[in-house]
C-alpha cells in the first residue's frame, strides 16, 4: 500500500526531526514545520528541543546533586544523599584511575558530563511516541525529546571537551611544547610535514570520535525504536499477522529499552572515561 | 501522522519496562545503597562505641588510679601510726625498764646501806666496848655492863 509506505517514511521523518527556530524562507523568523524548512535555516538556526531538554535535565540533575549538597551530614547518608555519595565515590575512582596529574576541574567535569549525558540518554527510554504526540497536540511540529540523537549536543559536548584539551595542553607545556609535540614527532624534525598531518589527525580525532560515538549509539538506538514501533503501524486488520506484529512490537521494544539501560549508562561512562583520558594525555608530556 | 494502535503498545510496552526496571533494576541498586548505607553506619556505630569504650577506660584508670593513691595513703598513714606506737611502746618499755634498774638499784644501796649499818652496828659495840675497856680497864665488868653496851649499839 502507497499510502502506508509513505506514513511510514513520513513517521520516521517526523521522530528524526528536530524543533528548529530560524529564518523561514519568507524571511521571518520561526519555527521549521518540515524537514526541507529547517536545512534551508542553515547554520544560524536552534534547535529548540535539544536545547530545552538539555537545559531542563541539566538544571534537574544540578538541583538533585544540589539539594544534597545542601542537607549532607557526615553522619549516615541516607537516600539522595547515599546515591549521590555512591556515584561521587564511582567517578571520583574513575578519575583517580585514568588521571595521573593534579586538576581540581576534572572530578566535578567528570561528574557533571556523566550524569548530564547519561540522563540525556535516559530520555531515551521514553516511548518515542510519547513526546512527539503530545507535543503534536499542543501544536509542537516536532520534538525530538533526546538530546544526545542531536549531533549539535553531542559536537557540543566534544567542543568543550576539546577546548579543555587545548588550554591544558599549552598550559602544561607551553605554547612551544604544543606545538613541538604537534610537529617534531615522531619523525624527528626532518619529518616535520608529515609528524604534522599525522599529530593534528591525532588531535582532531579526538572531539569528532568523542561526538560521534555518543551521537552514532544513541541515534542508532533511537532509530530501532522507531522501527520497532512502525510495526505497530501496520495494524491494518485484525488478522493473526497483524497481532503477531504487533505482539512482537510489544515484546521486542521492550527488550531493547532492557539492553538500552545498558547502553545508555555505558555510553555515558565511555564519554566521560574519554574525557578523563583526553585530559591526562594533554597534562603528559611526550616521550 | 495521527494516534494508533501504536501509542497503545508503547503503553503496554513501557508498563512493562517499568516493572521490569522496578524489578530487576531499581532493586539490586536499592540493596547496593542500603548496604552502604548500613555499612556506613555500622562503622559510625563502632566508631562511637570505641570511643565510648575508651571514655570508660579513661573513667576507670582514673578511679583505679585514685584508689590507688589513697590505698599507698592509708599504708603510710598506717606505717606511721605503727611507728609511731612501736616508738611509744619502747619509750615505754624503756621507762619501765629504767624505773626497774633504778628500784633494783636503790634496794641493793639500802641493803648496802643496812649491811654497813649492821656491820657499823656489830664494829662500833666492839670499838666502843674496846675503848671503853680501854679507858675504864678496871673497873668495868664486861659481863655487868654488857645489856648497857647492847643498849649504846642498838641506838647507833
Amino acid at each position: 500500500m502507497s499510502s502506508e509506505s509513505h506514513s511510514s517514511a513520513e513517521y520516521i521523518k517526523h521522530h528524526l526531526q528536530n524543533l528548529t527556530y530560524g529564518k523561514l524562507p519568507d524571511g521571518s523568523w520561526g519555527i521549521a514545520h518540515s524537514a526541507e524548512e529547517a536545512k534551508e535555516m542553515g547554520f544560524w538556526a536552534l534547535n529548540l528541543d535539544t536545547f530545552l531538554m538539555s537545559l531542563l535535565l541539566g538544571i534537574v540533575i544540578m538541583f538533585l546533586f544540589r539539594r544534597a549538597a545542601k542537607s549532607a551530614t557526615a553522619g549516615t547518608p541516607n537516600g539522595l544523599q547515599n546515591f549521590c555519595e555512591w556515584s561521587l565515590e564511582f567517578i571520583d575512582s574513575s578519575v583517580r584511575g585514568s588521571f595521573s596529574g593534579k586538576n581540581n576541574l576534572l572530578g566535578p567535569l567528570a561528574l557533571t558530563i556523566f550524569f548530564w549525558v547519561f540522563s540525556m540518554n535516559l530520555m531515551d527510554l521514553l516511548p518515542i511516541d510519547y513526546t512527539a504526540q503530545l507535543m503534536l497536540h499542543i501544536g509542537v511540529p516536532f520534538f525530538k525529546v533526546v538530546p544526545s540523537t542531536d549531533p549539535n549536543a553531542t559536537f557540543g559536548l566534544a567542543i568543550g571537551v576539546f577546548i579543555l584539551v587545548l588550554y591544558y595542553s599549552v598550559k602544561m607545556k607551553g605554547i612551544g611544547g604544543f606545538l613541538g609535540e604537534l610537529t617534531l614527532q615522531p619523525f624527528g624534525k626532518w619529518g616535520l610535514p608529515i609528524n604534522l598531518v599525522l599529530e593534528g589527525v591525532n588531535l582532531i580525532a579526538k572531539p569528532i570520535s568523542l561526538a560521534l560515538r555518543l551521537f552514532g549509539n544513541m541515534y542508532a538506538g533511537e532509530m530501532i525504536f522507531i522501527l520497532i514501533a512502525l510495526m505497530g503501524g501496520a495494524w491494518a486488520g485484525v488478522t493473526i499477522g497483524n497481532a503477531t506484529l504487533y505482539g512482537s512490537q510489544i515484546l521486542l521494544s521492550l527488550g531493547w529499552a532492557i539492553f538500552h539501560i545498558l547502553i545508555i549508562t555505558l555510553q555515558a561512562f565511555i564519554f566521560m572515561t574519554l574525557t578523563i583520558v583526553y585530559l591526562d594525555m594533554a597534562h603528559q608530556e611526550h616521550h | 501522522m495521527n494516534i494508533n494502535a501504536t501509542l497503545l503498545a508503547q503503553t503496554i510496552m513501557f508498563a512493562l519496562f517499568v516493572w521490569f526496571c522496578m524489578k530487576f533494576v531499581w532493586t539490586p541498586i536499592m540493596a547496593a545503597l542500603d548496604q552502604r548505607r548500613k555499612q556506613i553506619a555500622d562503622g559510625l556505630a563502632d566508631a562511637e562505641r570505641a570511643r565510648h569504650d575508651l571514655e570508660l577506660a579513661a573513667k576507670r584508670s582514673a578511679e583505679i588510679l585514685r584508689e590507688a593513691k589513697e590505698k599507698v595513703g592509708e599504708i603510710v598513714a598506717n606505717g606511721e601510726k605503727r611507728a609511731n606506737e612501736i616508738i611509744e611502746a619502747a619509750k615505754e618499755q624503756a621507762k619501765v625498764e629504767g624505773e626497774r634498774i633504778i628500784a633494783g638499784a636503790k634496794a641493793e644501796i639500802e641493803q648496802e646501806v643496812f649491811r654497813a649499818k649492821e656491820q657499823l652496828r656489830t664494829q662500833v659495840s666492839s670499838i666502843a666496848l674496846a675503848g671503853a675497856s680501854k679507858i675504864l680497864a678496871r673497873e668495868i665488868d664486861a659481863k655487868a655492863h654488857s645489856d648497857l653496851l647492847d643498849k649504846l649499839v642498838a641506838e647507833i
